[in-house]
């Protein structure tokens, strides 16, 4: 795979981009809707301007954009980025089955143990005859 | 009758809701009761390998919360939910809200609630266990199903693959 080197440079911003946990934070959030500097900033301990240096990042890497409204400048994630939603069910799925195939595994052993502790009572009677006196 | 589902089936109604579905063998009070009663749930419902359930607390009635989590043995990281119950009506139906608690994933943005109904229907001795989540937003179901319960992580990788595969030449 070849890449010349406009994309080489686009890709190292995209590493820088992603090379830090709040900008990783603030993707996943722009994931669900657009969000103003003030919301995104919200949940961390951090100052206006440290959380506007993260966003600059983030728009140099074309991960961001800037919406229209010149007041609010709401940002958006790039949406042609987003995974397929078809896989994402996938995933979602197997991780589901996972609990369920223990759930599955849980039942038959409480059946089973339910079924046991109902059996007659010729086991006991045996055992009261082998008894050493 | 109903076709027993042995592996979990997952389908999107509408794009803010994800539907889950699976069969079996056991009669619906005993599923009901593995569904609720936190010594039986944290023995399940675990997810993928790798995980255990340090906190289940459920008070199962019109009202009454629940919490979970989770906490990863490679790395101690934990994350749960927790909400509270809207519906009981045992052992047929569960209605209750489900709120993403970032726990210590401490970068993460806390969710926003979403409504998940469980019902329980038995047929000759297999109960079918649906679970519908509608997540309130086509972007909250996005966030939740696709990014891995807003994994940062996750989805920086995801971006990554896109990006290679768009910059190949």
């Amino acid at each position: 795979m070849a890449i010349d080197q406009p994309a080489s440079d686009a890709l190292d911003a995209t590493f820088l981009a992603l090379a830090d946990p709040t900008r990783r934070a603030i993707l996943a959030r722009l994931a669900r809707g657009e969000a103003s500097v003030t919301e995104l900033g919200a949940p961390f301990a951090m100052s206006q301007p440290a959380i506007s240096k993260h966003l600059k990042v983030l728009e140099r890497a074309n991960l961001i954009s800037v919406g229209q409204d010149a007041q609010r400048r709401p940002r958006r994630i790039e949406a042609r980025l987003l995974a397929e939603a078809s896989a994402w069910l996938e995933r979602y799925r197997d991780m589901w089955e996972a609990s369920f195939e223990r759930l599955d595994t849980l039942l038959q052993e409480l059946q089973r143990s339910a079924r046991n502790s109902r059996r007659p009572s010729k086991h006991r009677k045996l055992t009261k005859r082998n008894r050493t006196p | 009758m109903p076709m027993a589902i042995d592996k979990a089936q997952v389908s999107q109604p509408s794009d803010r809701e994800v539907k889950v579905t699976r069969s079996f063998k056991a009669p619906r009070a005993l599923v009901y009761k593995a569904y609720t009663e936190p010594a039986l749930v944290r023995k399940w419902l675990l997810g993928p390998p790798g995980w255990t359930m340090p906190v289940c607390e459920m008070d199962v009635r019109v009202g009454g919360s629940y919490r979970w989590r989770w906490r990863s043995d490679k790395d101690g990281k934990e994350f749960g939910f927790a909400g509270t119950f809207r519906e009981v009506q045992p052992p047929s139906k569960l209605v209750h809200t489900e709120t993403y608690d970032p726990g210590t994933v401490s970068y993460a943005y806390p969710g926003e609630p979403a409504l998940v109904t469980v019902t329980f229907d038995e047929a000759d001795g297999v109960t079918t266990l649906t679970s519908l989540i509608d997540f309130g937003s086509k972007q909250a179901c996005d966030a939740a199903v696709k990014t891995g319960m807003t994994d940062g992580m996750e989805m920086s990788y995801q971006l990554l693959d896109r990006l290679l595969a768009d910059k190949a030449v």
